[in-house]
């Protein structure tokens, strides 16, 4: 694309993953994209135009596409379905398990509007996506930590064995935290986003850019601290975890999710069972259905936006 | 009208396959579906032995038809009818279904028996995933079909015509949906528990082709086989069969309580000899 992006700046990650689709299947032809009703939403259209026969628009009907998507794997297809995250996670939840998941069947799953981005209300939000689906054997997990990282993510996962779910924000503007071509990425392998010897946020998606401008905040009052983006939720970079309990002593987890099941659940649950010594607090959507408004207004309300996560920290190495 | 050697050998076929559903649920120590499994079992020997272009020795043959069984319950009679054909040996069957480490389950694997074309057991997923292979040979441009073997029971399950509109709109003329209207689920009948009449109304209304026959009549299904729009047509075909749960066993026909079920040794001597009594009969009488 030959763009420069600036930290702090926002791109559109389904744009960005529109194009991509749109170039991998324009050379891949076993690829196929399908979507219910949101070839808009999701920014799929150039896939309608570049490769029409490989393009399915199911109409309003999650079940028949998750369903459809099975059988064209089954002929040895790469479909890529895209729809909002809640509607991927809970309407066609069987499907993907059954269909997908218990075949190990290469389906591709770009989820958007995850966690408060929506706007929608608890309708169109997805709070509770990675949850559902973290215990689903054979699914890989992905969440951007930015828009430039969601199209390394699709070309690293084009032939990635099984079904990989990726997690989208909202997609029409997230922070930009790298530069295209910044990071080597590898499915399962965290990403060190800044350094520091005090505490570390492990964050993911919208969350890591929020994770970074808490650690410069904490910077000017004396503390250092280190964003790790765990971008593969399954299966989690466990030594990543290993390595921040034992270099700091401190971990916060950040994500735009429920704090059960998500990012902080697969982390606790590293540290859980291998007996780490560190603080741990896990942050994100408490147990309820938020209201309306946009996301950082709602990560704000319930105490997970910037000011909730500098104070946080602070207190955890204050104590610790 | 179906050449009536055909006829002969694919009945024997049926006959052989009740004596084998009936000594493999008299022989495992659990619940097998044995009521739909015999409902099925004409047509599934009519598909598998006559309707099917398929090839024991070669599972991957691309231009094999495909055969997705939705009524995943069903798969002891998939299993065996596959076995009659040569996919399988019916004694290993006998031998291991259902124990520690077997291929042969209640529900059909595929990852465990590559055989078969896909996984199912869940009702209501059967449509859709054959919706997409046929979707793919119709882009393609393949000549083989899509079979994909329904419970009428199962219709009830939505997702079902999320897949009924699909394959008319992308006209998939490829695609036959053979339902096996035994008129019971597990629970009751089909019409007391959830009406689905009138029912090949319902598909005619979503643009299928319909297509009903006796789904016992070993000469009619060959006949609707031979008789189906060709594979390049526009128009996806559902083949509706008329059949009695349980059939061939007087205590298990359109009786609700043999939706499943194992079979003392008295009672399954007794079932083996009524399916005997009744295809001697037929061999006796319309053969003679």
């Amino acid at each position: 694309m030959g763009v420069t992006f600036n930290f702090g700046e926002f791109a559109a990650s389904r744009t960005i993953c529109g194009d991509t689709l749109q170039e991998m299947g324009t050379r891949n032809e076993k690829i196929y994209v399908m979507t219910a009703d949101l070839m808009r939403t999701c920014s799929v259209k150039g896939c309608k135009a570049s490769f029409p026969k490989r393009f399915i628009n199911v109409g309003i009907a999650e079940q028949n596409m998750f369903g459809m998507a099975a059988g064209l794997a089954l002929e040895g297809n790469i479909p890529y379905i895209t729809t909002m995250a809640t509607f991927a996670s809970m309407r066609a939840c069987e499907q993907l398990r059954t269909d997908i998941c218990y075949q190990n069947l290469p389906v591709r799953i770009v989820a958007t509007n995850a966690g408060l981005t929506s706007t929608g209300g608890a309708t169109h939000n997805a709070m509770e996506d990675m949850g559902v689906l973290r215990s689903m054997a054979n699914l890989t997990i992905i969440v951007p930590g930015d828009p430039n990282i969601a199209k390394d993510i699709l070309l690293a996962t084009e032939n990635y064995p099984g079904p990989v779910y990726i997690r989208l924000a909202r997609g029409k503007g997230e922070p930009i935290v790298y530069q295209p071509g910044e990071v080597d990425y590898q499915v399962g392998k965290a990403i060190e986003t800044r350094q520091g010897k005090d505490a570390v946020i492990i964050a993911c998606g919208v969350m890591v850019s929020q994770a970074v401008d808490a650690a410069n905040i904490l910077e000017k009052e004396g503390m250092s601290v280190a964003v790790l983006d765990m971008h593969t939720i399954k299966p989690i970079d466990e030594e990543a975890v290993k390595k921040a309990a034992r270099d700091t002593g401190v971990i916060l987890t950040l994500e735009d999710h429920y704090t059960i099941g998500g990012l902080g659940s697969a982390v606790a649950e590293v540290i859980a069972d291998g007996n780490l010594d560190c603080k741990f607090k896990r942050m994100g959507i408490p147990q309820l259905f938020p209201g309306f408004g946009d996301g950082p207004e709602l990560y704000d309300k319930y105490g997970f936006g910037l000011d909730g996560t500098v104070d946080t920290l602070r207190d955890m190495i204050r104590n610790s | 009208m179906a050449d009536r050697q055909i006829v002969k050998e694919l009945e024997e076929k049926a006959y052989q396959m009740r004596v084998n559903l009936i000594t493999l649920c008299g022989t495992f120590e659990g619940s097998v579906h044995i009521g739909g499994d015999l409902s099925m079992t004409d047509m599934m020997i009519a598909w598998y032995h006559y309707g099917l272009h398929v090839d024991p020795k070669d599972i991957q043959m691309p231009s094999r038809d495909r055969f997705v069984l939705s009524k995943g319950h069903g798969a002891v009679g998939m299993y065996i009818a596959m076995a009659l054909k040569g996919f399988f040996d019916f004694d290993e069957i006998l031998k291991t279904y259902g124990k520690l480490g077997s291929a042969y389950g209640m529900h059909p694997c595929k990852v465990n028996l590559p055989g078969v074309e896909t996984s199912s057991g869940s009702l209501g997923h059967g449509l859709p995933i054959a919706c997409g292979m046929a979707y793919w040979a119709k882009v393609q441009e393949q000549k083989h079909r899509v079979v994909v073997l329904l419970g009428d029971g199962e219709s009830q399950e939505g997702s079902n015509w999320e897949a009924a509109l699909a394959a008319h709109q992308y006209k998939l003329g490829n695609l036959v949906a053979v339902v096996d209207r035994n008129r019971l689920q597990l629970d009751d009948f089909t019409e007391n528990m959830m009406s689905m009449e009138p029912y090949a109304d319902k598909w005619k209304a979503f643009g299928w082709n319909v297509v009903e026959v006796d789904g016992h009549d070993m000469g009619a299904l060959v006949d609707a086989i031979d008789n189906l729009p060709p594979v390049s047509s526009d128009v996806p075909t559902v083949m509706i069969g008329n059949t009695v749960k349980g059939k061939g066993v007087s205590f298990m026909e359109n009786n609700p309580d043999w939706h499943a079920g194992s079979v003392s040794p008295e009672d399954m001597k007794k079932a083996i000899d009524e399916i005997e009594e009744e295809y001697t009969k037929r061999r006796e009488g319309e053969w003679a």
